[in-house]
């Protein structure tokens, strides 16, 4: 069976008996997952690919919804409540758990634009609020100075690692709760894959990091807990140090030592 | 050797398109010098056509087929972008793979069709409504706006599909409603192919013949409202062509074929090199 | 009320509108579908089929000598456009590829996709009616063709293109020649795309009118005589639609539904087709 550790620390969500099943799919994507995590912290999930850390990831802001006829069954547990509800308010849900994609995702606007469009959604309409909440953000995902004199020029402009970066000042500019990175840095070079790592252990300090990477070495760098992944089962979860080094499953020890993968 | 033959025959035969188009312009060319000669720049100016004094000018039909179009791309558009934005990101997938179908079916129906709904249905609809003869610009437009609908609706709904599903997602992560998404993300993306299947939509309804005939008026007066019967290029042509009796009167029709042909080059290739080129680039 | 709260009700009502433009425009095109249809099958009947026209108000007269001519126009047309179309895409996809001369071409035969085709009408009056002295059925293909050729050329070109490229290196690694590849491997591999362009090409000119208008012309009685005037289901419907004899406007309903059903099928079985090749 999987080997869950209970973790000690205040936990901001808690996946519990968790299924997913894709429309038409016969078997779940995701079976019976219970996994806690930890507030300002960050969790990674590893595992082969095609083994539901997509699904489960897509599944904290209810993202599955976009397409009919997908299935969840279980709980997710998020500010006191059960996610899953079908009556639950996802435009609020997504203010509150952020999201960054496996390919930089700029708007078709200016920088300036596309860091104030949540707030802009939020109904913010000042102007020097605006300007001070989009420098602040951008300042925080520590791309400010290289954007700075041209905020008003297409955000096409900017280079694929600094659209990413763009794309998290974006997320952190509403001051979500939680952040969801799906393989951020799939599509980067080594430099700006530094650069975004150095960025996710800076901003677990205000907001919960869940992140899925299909590069090992990734995970041991920037978390503190990591799940692994098999088969659409969560094999394993432990703190990232102990998950490498002495690892309890034997799927987990073959894994991470390239038995199969 | 073979080869060679093959080859050659091929190019021939792709040269020969080139050909065709080079050789349409010259022969409609030719033919008009003569009203060209005669007329001037009267001939686009004045809307005087009365074959039995050997005048023509082309102006009411030049000015009833640009405004038949404008009307018909005023009326069409709006439901054209509703339709597409229903069938992109509102509908479910068997009502989209249902409609879309059909919207692509009625696209192939002979134009003929739609003009004769519309002199036995619809000109009777507008007569009660209006009164007059119901034939006229506005029946015109409002018959030429349903013909091209299916296609304009198609070609939208293409260009806005080609948003990437991400981008869209990334919206909605950030707590958009669809509403938002379609304003704020997919038409900013698609604006380009949008544009440019929407005139591409006008340039096949300038040309249009069929649909109008019967609905228009024939008759060689700048309306002055839209419930006024008037002509268009097109159905000058379909009306008067076989009738000519002069060859002034043959040249001035060659002189209405090139004008259109014309017109509409210049509208699709502005859709095609300007809007629509863009967007391969983007990809 | 919140700003949220304004942008899910904004949401509900241009959604609501998107909808509503959609069931507006389904209600007119079901609406000429349904006269179509309804006016159709109340003027079909068996002498449609076995009588040419004749005068109004004479019991025997049916659509046969229209039908023949459609088929006739149709058939010759094909057997015209469709073989140069083939070869011109052939020559765009396999020899031409990304050279200037072959953009060039692809272009002009895009903008003739949607070019007027009663300027054809007037085109092929020009170079076909007037020398010869009269209308033919000749001059009635030959426009068809020429709103054909870039609606063939376009899908073969594409269609072409699709055939992976390993598929041909692999024939030329066997020593064929190069229109050996292309016949026997390329053509083969886009076998249902081309057709399905044939199809849809055809199709496509069914359903002309203007560009017959003045160059077949029209005729109220049977003829296979490709030298002379032919009559064709479109024209025929035009003619007997402005008429003002009730039996030629059944008659031209009749034309109007079985021409509809002609093209749609064409239509339906390309899109099989095509999907069929998909599926492969
Ligand atoms: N949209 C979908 N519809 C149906 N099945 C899907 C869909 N997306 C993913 N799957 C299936 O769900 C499983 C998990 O996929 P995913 O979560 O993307 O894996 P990972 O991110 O770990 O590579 C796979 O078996 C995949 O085939
Ligand atoms: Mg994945």
């Amino acid at each position: 069976m999987a080997s869950i550790i209970d973790i000690k620390d205040e936990c901001s969500l808690h996946v519990r008996n968790f299924s997913f099943t894709y429309k038409g799919a016969t078997t779940p994507s995701l079976k019976k997952v219970t996994m806690p995590i930890a507030k300002h912290s960050v969790t990674a999930l590893i595992g082969p690919s095609g083994c539901g850390k997509t699904t489960l990831l897509r599944s904290f802001n209810r993202m599955h919804d976009l397409y009919p006829g997908n299935k969840y069954e279980g709980e997710i547990e998020f500010e006191g409540r059960n996610i899953l509800d079908p009556k639950e308010d996802l435009i609020h849900l997504r203010t509150k758990i952020g999201m960054i994609f496996q390919k930089p995702t700029a708007f078709p606007m200016s920088i300036f634009d596309n860091v104030a469009y949540g707030m802009r959604l939020q109904g913010i309409k000042n102007k020097t609020e605006l300007e001070g909440r989009v420098e602040k953000a951008l300042q925080d995902a520590a791309i400010w100075k290289e954007v700075k004199d041209r905020l008003k020029h297409d955000a096409n402009g900017l280079s694929g690692g600094q659209q990413q970066r763009l794309c998290i000042a974006r997320a952190i500019a509403v001051e979500p709760e939680v952040l969801l990175f799906d393989e951020p840095t799939s599509a980067l070079d080594p430099i700006s894959t530094q650069g975004i790592e150095k960025l996710v252990i800076e901003l677990k300090e205000r907001v919960s990091i869940i992140i899925v990477t299909h590069n090992m070495q990734q995970a041991a760098r920037v978390s503190d807990y990591t799940g692994f992944m098999y088969l659409g089962d969560l094999i394993e979860l432990g703190h990232t140090e102990e998950l490498f080094v002495t690892p309890k499953e034997k799927l987990t020890q073959e894994y991470i030592t390239g038995k199969f993968g | 050797m073979i080869d060679k033959i093959f080859l050659n025959m091929t190019r021939t035969s792709a040269l020969l398109i080139l050909f065709i188009v080079a050789w349409i312009f010259v022969v409609l060319f030719n033919h008009s010098i003569e009203a060209m000669q005669t007329f001037g720049f009267d001939f686009i100016t004045k809307d005087e056509w009365a074959p039995n004094l050997e005048k023509f000018g082309a102006y009411a039909a030049i000015f009833g087929s640009v405004a038949s179009t404008f009307l018909a791309m005023l009326l069409a558009i709006p439901v054209a972008i509703g339709v597409a934005i229903f069938l992109s990101e509102i509908a479910h997938d068997k009502i989209k793979g249902f409609f879309g179908v059909s919207v692509e079916l009625l696209a192939a129906i002979p134009s003929v069709i739609y003009g004769m709904w519309g002199l036995f249905f619809f000109v009777p609809i507008l007569r009660d409504i209006f009164g007059g003869m119901g034939i006229g610009l506005l029946a015109a437009g409002i018959v030429l706006a349903i013909m091209i609908l299916p296609f304009m609706a198609a070609v939208t709904r293409d260009a806005m599909n080609t948003t990437p599903d991400i981008l869209k997602e990334s919206a909605y992560a950030l707590g958009g409603t669809q509403w938002d998404v379609i304003k704020d993300i997919i038409i900013p993306y698609a604006k380009a192919g949008i544009i440019g299947s929407l005139i591409l939509a006008l340039g096949r309804a300038i040309g249009e013949t069929m649909a109008v005939t019967f609905v228009m008026g024939n008759v060689h007066h700048t309306p002055k409202t839209i419930l006024d019967p008037t002509t268009s290029i097109p159905v000058t042509l379909a009306n008067e062509f076989t009738e000519a009796d002069s060859s002034l009167y043959f040249s001035s029709l060659f002189g209405l074929a090139l004008t259109l042909l014309v017109m509409s080059f210049v509208v699709i290739a502005i859709a095609k090199f300007y809007f629509l080129r863009k967007v391969r680039k983007g990809q | 009320m919140t700003a949220t709260q304004k942008r899910i009700i904004i949401n509900r009502i241009a959604l609501g509108f998107s909808t509503l433009s959609a069931i507006i425009a389904l209600a007119f095109l079901f609406w000429i579908l349904g006269v179509l249809v309804m006016k159709g099958v109340d003027s079909l009947s068996w002498s449609i089929f076995m009588f040419e026209g004749s005068p109004p108000g004479y019991a025997e007269s049916g659509l046969k000598h229209a039908l023949v001519g459609q088929l006739i126009l149709v058939g010759l047309a094909t057997l015209i456009g469709v073989p140069l179309g083939i070869m011109a895409g052939t020559y765009l996809s396999e020899y031409g590829k990304n050279s200037k001369l072959a953009h060039t071409i692809r272009d002009i035969s895009d903008i003739m996709m949607s070019a007027p085709s009663i300027v054809i009408g007037a085109f092929v009056y020009a170079v076909v009616v007037m020398p010869m002295g009269h209308f033919s059925a000749w001059a009635g293909a030959i426009a068809l063709a020429i709103i054909m050729i870039p609606i063939i050329l376009r899908t073969t070109d594409d269609m072409l293109q699709l055939v992976p490229g390993t598929l041909r290196e692999a024939a030329f690694a066997l020593g064929a020649p190069k229109y050996k590849v292309i016949m026997d491997v390329v053509y083969r591999g886009a076998k249902a795309g081309i057709l399905t362009g044939v199809l849809l090409g055809i199709a496509r000119v069914g359903g002309e009118t203007a560009p017959l208008l003045f160059t077949s012309f029209n005729d109220n009685f049977f003829t296979t005589d490709l030298n002379e005037a032919m009559p064709s289901l479109t024209v025929t419907m035009f003619n007997y639609a402005i008429s003002p004899y009730d039996d030629w406007q059944q008659l031209g309903w009749a034309a109007a539904f079985i021409l509809s059903m002609f093209i749609l099928g064409l239509n339906i079985v390309g899109r099989l087709i095509l999907l069929a090749g998909k599926r492969k």
